[in-house]
């Protein structure tokens, strides 16, 4: 009905096409919202790891058990093996969550890259400076951290669980408390070790306090304690993890005499 | 009030169409009344510009009572400037200080090209409005409205989301350019309440799929509540994501409400 | 001199809307699709009535200025929406409604059509409510009432101090949905510039698309104008920037008869303008006279602080002169003592044109909390703009038109002069009479767009089954687009000296001044010949920079002036042809001996209907005669 005629200044906004549904639960993952849900969980389950490597860390200052003749990292590190033998095989159960851990991790760096494009495809810069008042240092430099964070485990596996490249040169299977403290003296692994926790603890701060929006757990009555507990935790693993960084770098945990 | 003025140097944003490439113009602005609101000020300018003979900025208003939804540019990189919960037109230049340099530049987003100047093209926010942002009740149909009973603090909370003006700040506050914020306050309103159960799931779904065709993602930063002339609450973008996973979860034929 | 039918029905006023709505013809649900409606507007009656078109069948396309639906200055409404509920078991009914908002409006509405008004309130309320509409609710989930602006009843209900945005949202959200479904084709955007009459018919309209200046075509086979007032013409006013009356207006020059144009109410509570070069005032909801209390200092040289000053020395001059009512007297009444007060030099504020509203014995009283709870957004919004807290000092206010009772002619359908052509909401000279009650403008938007124009627009097109729409080639639209990009172009090529909001400014200042609160002969012969002036200094020198296709806020601003140039000085004829006072139409020449509005019934109580000639032939007055069967004729007191 209308004489339209097509003008250069007409403006409509960009729109992508919405994709063809999946079959739930991949449908979920097909959206934003979605990814952001997986992104939490996977988070969530990443977070657990890490507060549970640390506390298997922290054994380091338990150091030589002389009735066991071992040291009790060592001690932890078969344990694992050893988890609910004879229902499973030795290690089997111990690689079954080793597959979870990287599945999880494959999911939380795949939706974080896929996001990030997104949104980098959603936004276009503003020509003058930014003035934040909500969003701070932990938030905007996720993609940072978490890029650190990856690089920082391919280092980590290489020097501590491989034994290959930058590990230190006595590198031996099992004998963990040796492998680490054999590392951790040098200053520039303990430097790298320091930078990398730091990044984490960062990534954590932000990471818990955006998961509980991204599942949705808020209520009014607990929402206050959302903050504190996300900077409680990342609190915990970072004062955790450098206490034991930097004990082994200056000596106060080391080689126990004679072994 | 006070019959002090102020004389300040503006930076405008000055863009001829939508695939104009724009830059920034520099303008004085003199004796602006510290009582005088922004998009005043901009009026007294846009009166020079055109006693010099230069063509006048554009820039949205309409209602300068913050309610319409229409104003909203970014003044010195902060969504509606500097004062927390007012939109652009309730900005008053008694919050400036004489001297000041001030950078105004429109909303940005890949869903909000820009029309002209400061004006941007907001109607990807009717678009999720139009998939889901309603209660289909055909006028006739309804029931007398006191059948309906709604608890005080349920009407409240509803309406804490309903304030929203739809100016775009929030989108144009967050670094991913998302809309959460906006299509989150439509989805409580409407969810909240008795009224809104038969379509909740389908208008979450709905509304959410559509606000990602135009928009970024949410990466939990606030900017948008901060931005947000109406305060609009953070917690709304989690109970819409917690009901968008249920929408996807549910099995809606057996559902029951 | 054609006599004006207003096609009420026969019978009894309560039978009235009934009866019509079953005589009216029904167009069949398969061929109601045939039928096209252009709705031009989209506040409160605009998108009511184009979602409800829609939901019923027919084709319907949608324009507004804005960028979206949803910024119409609807939104701006505060205090909230009247219905004949009775919830609060208080007395109301639809009769009792009618009969307020009949005395309210001064005796110069018609009868049926308040009646009408009253009856569907009540419906507007389960919609809106069906619509997830937020209103106020009292702790068992029950809806709240307020009582507003002068009523004995509480029949208000209300969303917080933000009704009008609600329940355009609720409209709003009605109307994408029917977008949403391809019901409804919405033009954002889109500024109606002509309406095009083909036969006596209204056939369509030409529109101008604002971001591109294209002049484009619509045909339909009815076309609806919700475009609101005309408030605007007074420079300073409560409207929105962009509120005009080009849309009616042009419809006004094609055959609209334009009715009571000097009706225009002044709300009393808004903020006093703080510099000359103010260009908006802010409204605040009249609901803060619930419980503020107007006083001036008794002195005109007081020079102390507010809350210095003694009770003894304080004038609270509407609960002296109007026990009974006090501070909540009706809007034009409130606002006429506010300038006599004034005028008298008593006037409060560094520029001695504002009143004190003060809270401090509604603190004392109910506590701060409860102030808060009722307030705060209003009084947040106060001391944004001003700088001053109302809880610590009294509120400065002061009158600014906020509403224009007259608008485009319409008969019992909403039918203008113009077949096929019809006015909603506040575009209409509406049921308001001589001064609308407040929150009676949401109340009659929503009642004409739900649920009157579904029923009477079918009347007028169920015979025109079969009829094409008029092809957008055909002479009586290439001639309109010819006109209408001529005149954008024309306003490019003046090529003056001043800009348009100069022009407009001046206008605003010769219609306050002579055609504002209080009007009397000599100003209004003034204010015409000067209106007239300007309008020529107008076309010769105005300045509007810029090209005719990218989005141009001067060549828009400078269309809707030059209309305003027109309406104003028919606002000032019908101001000197009506010699008596009613409602918001003040005449000096007719008060009692207290200064109180003085009708003239025998001579007055009519509609002054006004058909457009050209240019510079002043317009054709007709008269629709006010019958007043079920309400008695009394002089307003509130004494």
């Amino acid at each position: 009905m209308a004489t339209t005629t097509p003008s250069r200044n007409s403006t409509s906004p960009p729109m992508r096409p919405k994709p063809k549904q999946l079959p739930f639960p991949l449908s979920l993952y097909q959206t934003a919202v979605g990814k952001k849900w997986v992104m939490a969980l996977t988070g969530l389950g990443l977070v657990g790891f890490v507060v549970f490597h640390m506390l298997g860390n922290l054994k380091v200052f338990i150091g030589w058990v002389p009735e066991e003749g071992a040291y009790d990292l060592d001690i932890y590190g078969e344990f694992l093996r050893e988890l609910l033998v004879p229902l499973f095989p030795h290690g089997v159960l111990l690689w079954i969550l080793r597959l979870g851990l990287i599945t999880m991790f494959a999911l939380h760096i795949h939706s974080a890259y896929s996001l990030t494009r997104l949104n980098s495809a959603s936004n276009q810069p503003y020509a003058a400076k930014r003035d934040w008042i909500a969003a701070n240092f932990a938030s905007r430099s996720m993609r940072w951290t978490g890029v650190i964070t990856l690089l920082y485990i391919v280092f980590h596996l290489a020097d501590l669980t491989w034994g290959v490249g930058p590990a230190y040169s006595d590198w031996e299977y099992g004998r963990v408390h040796e492998n680490l403290v054999g590392s951790l003296v040098r200053p520039a692994a303990a430097i790298i070790y320091i930078i990398a926790v730091v990044a984490l603890s960062i990534h954590i701060f932000h990471g818990i306090w955006s998961m509980f929006q991204s599942l949705g757990w808020s209520n009014p009555n607990y929402d206050w304690m959302r903050r504190g507990l996300s900077m409680g935790i990342a609190a915990l693993i970072l004062v955790g993890n450098l206490t034991i960084i930097l004990s082994i770098w200056t000596g106060a945990v080391g080689l126990e005499a004679g072994q | 009030m006070s019959e002090e003025t102020l004389n300040l140097k503006l930076r405008i944003w000055r863009q001829d169409g939508p695939s104009s490439k724009g830059g920034f113009a520099e303008y004085p602005a003199n004796n602006i009344p510290t009582d005088a609101s922004f998009l005043e000020m901009l009026d007294v300018v846009n009166e020079q510009l055109i006693e010099q003979g230069e063509v006048p900025v554009e820039f949205p208003h309409d209602c300068r009572e913050g309610i319409c939804g229409t104003c909203g540019v970014m003044i010195n990189g902060r969504a509606h400037g500097q004062e927390k919960a007012t939109a652009t037109c309730q900005l008053h230049m008694r919050k400036f200080t004489d001297g000041d340099t001030i950078e105004i530049e429109p909303w940005r987003a890949a869903a909000f090209p820009v029309v002209k100047d400061l004006v941007v093209d907001r109607s990807a926010l009717d678009r999720v409005i139009e998939v889901g942002g309603f209660i289909s009740a055909p006028t006739g149909s309804a029931p007398d409205a006191n059948e309906m009973l709604i608890p005080k603090d349920v009407a409240e909370s509803s309406m804490d989301a309903a304030a929203c003006i739809g100016c775009g700040a929030c989108v144009a506050a967050c670094p991913n350019s998302a809309g959460q914020l906006f299509t989150s306050a439509k989805i409580w309103h409407l969810n909240a309440m008795p009224q809104g159960q038969a379509e909740r799931y389908k208008r979450t779904e709905e509304m959410v799929e559509t606000m990602e065709q135009y928009f970024g993602s949410c990466t939990n930063h606030g900017e948008c509540s901060e931005a947000c002339p109406k305060e609009i609450s953070l917690d709304f973008i989690a109970y819409m994501n917690r009901d968008y996973v249920k929408s996807k979860v549910k099995n809606r034929r057996l559902a029951g409400q | 001199m054609t006599t004006l039918n207003s096609k009420v029905p026969e019978g009894p006023i309560a039978e009235k809307w009934t009866k019509h709505k079953f005589d009216s013809k029904l167009v069949n649900p398969a061929n109601k699709r045939k039928f096209k409606i252009l709705v031009v507007g989209t506040g409160l009656a605009g998108s009511s009535a184009a979602a409800t078109f829609a939901e019923l069948g027919y084709e319907v396309e949608a324009f507004t200025f804005h960028d979206t639906p949803r910024r119409a200055h609807s939104i701006a409404a505060q205090g909230g929406i009247n219905a004949a509920k009775n919830y609060p078991n208080d007395g109301d009914s639809v009769f009792r409604l009618f009969y307020d908002t009949v005395k309210g409006g001064d005796y110069r509405s018609r009868e049926a059509n308040v009646y009408r008004l009253a009856e569907v309130s009540v419906d507007i309320i389960d919609q809106c409510a069906a619509q997830g509409v937020p209103f106020a609710r009292e702790y068992g989930g029950l809806l709240a009432n307020r009582s507003f602006g002068g009523a004995q009843v509480s029949r208000t209900f209300y969303a917080r101090g933000q009704t009008g945005q609600q329940l355009l949202i609720g409209a709003y959200q009605a109307l994408m949905r029917q977008v949403g479904l391809g019901a409804v084709k919405l033009h954002t955007r889109s500024e109606m510039l002509d309406l095009v009459v083909k036969d006596g018919e209204a056939v369509g309209i030409v529109t101008r698309n604002l971001t591109t200046g294209a002049v484009e075509s619509h045909a339909g086979h009815a076309v609806v104008l919700c475009t609101g007032g005309y408030g605007n013409v007074f420079y300073l006013s409560t409207n929105a920037m962009q509120c005009n009356v080009t849309a009616a207006w042009r419809a006004h020059r094609k055959g609209a008869y334009f009715a009571n144009p000097s009706y225009t109410q002044i709300h009393p509570t808004c903020i006093p303008a703080s510099d000359e070069f103010q260009s908006k005032l802010t409204l605040m909801s009249e609901s803060l006279r619930n419980d503020g209390r107007i006083w001036v200092p008794r002195s005109r040289d007081e020079t102390r602080r507010a809350r210095d000053i003694p009770e003894a020395e304080r004038y609270y001059y509407l609960e002296e002169k109007y026990p009974a009512f006090g501070n909540l007297v009706p809007r034009d009444v409130a606002s006429r003592n506010a300038k006599t007060v004034v005028d008298q030099g008593f006037g409060v504020g560094p520029l001695k044109n504002g009143v004190y509203l003060d809270f401090a014995s509604a603190i004392e009283r109910v506590g701060k909390d409860t102030i808060e709870a009722r307030y705060s957004n209003l009084f947040e919004m106060y001391e944004r703009i001003t700088g001053e807290n109302p809880y610590e000092v009294p509120m400065r206010i002061y009158p600014a038109t906020h509403y224009t009772m007259g608008g485009l002619w319409v008969d019992y359908n909403l039918m203008t002069t113009i077949p096929g052509l019809y006015a909603a909401g506040e575009a209409n000279f509406s049921d308001h009479g001589a001064n609308r009650l407040g929150a009676s403008a949401l109340m009659q938007g929503l009642a004409d767009g739900y649920f009157v124009l579904p029923y009477t627009i079918g009347d007028y097109l169920a015979p025109k089954l079969g009829q094409d729409l008029v092809p957008t080639d055909d002479p009586v639209f290439t001639e309109s687009v010819q006109n209408i990009k001529a005149m954008t172009q024309g306003f490019l090529d003046i090529n003056g000296t001043k800009s348009p909001e100069h022009f407009h400014r001046e206008l605003g200042k010769i219609v306050w001044n002579y055609i504002g609160m209080a009007r009397d002969q000599n100003g209004l012969e003034k204010a015409i010949n000067e209106i007239r002036a300007l309008r020529e200094e107008f076309w010769k020198d105005v300045r509007v920079l810029g090209n005719a296709d990218t989005l141009n806020a001067s060549i828009e601003k400078a269309g809707r002036i030059a209309d305003f140039f027109e309406l104003a000085e028919l606002m000032a004829r019908d101001a000197l042809d009506r010699n008596e006072s009613c409602g918001g139409h003040f005449r000096e020449e007719s008060q009692t001996e207290e200064g109180e509005a003085l009708r003239d019934d025998e001579n007055y109580a009519h509609v002054s209907a006004w058909e457009w000639h050209d240019a510079d032939t002043p317009q054709t007055k007709h008269a629709e005669e006010l019958e007043f069967e079920n309400v008695k004729l009394t002089q307003r007191s509130y004494k």
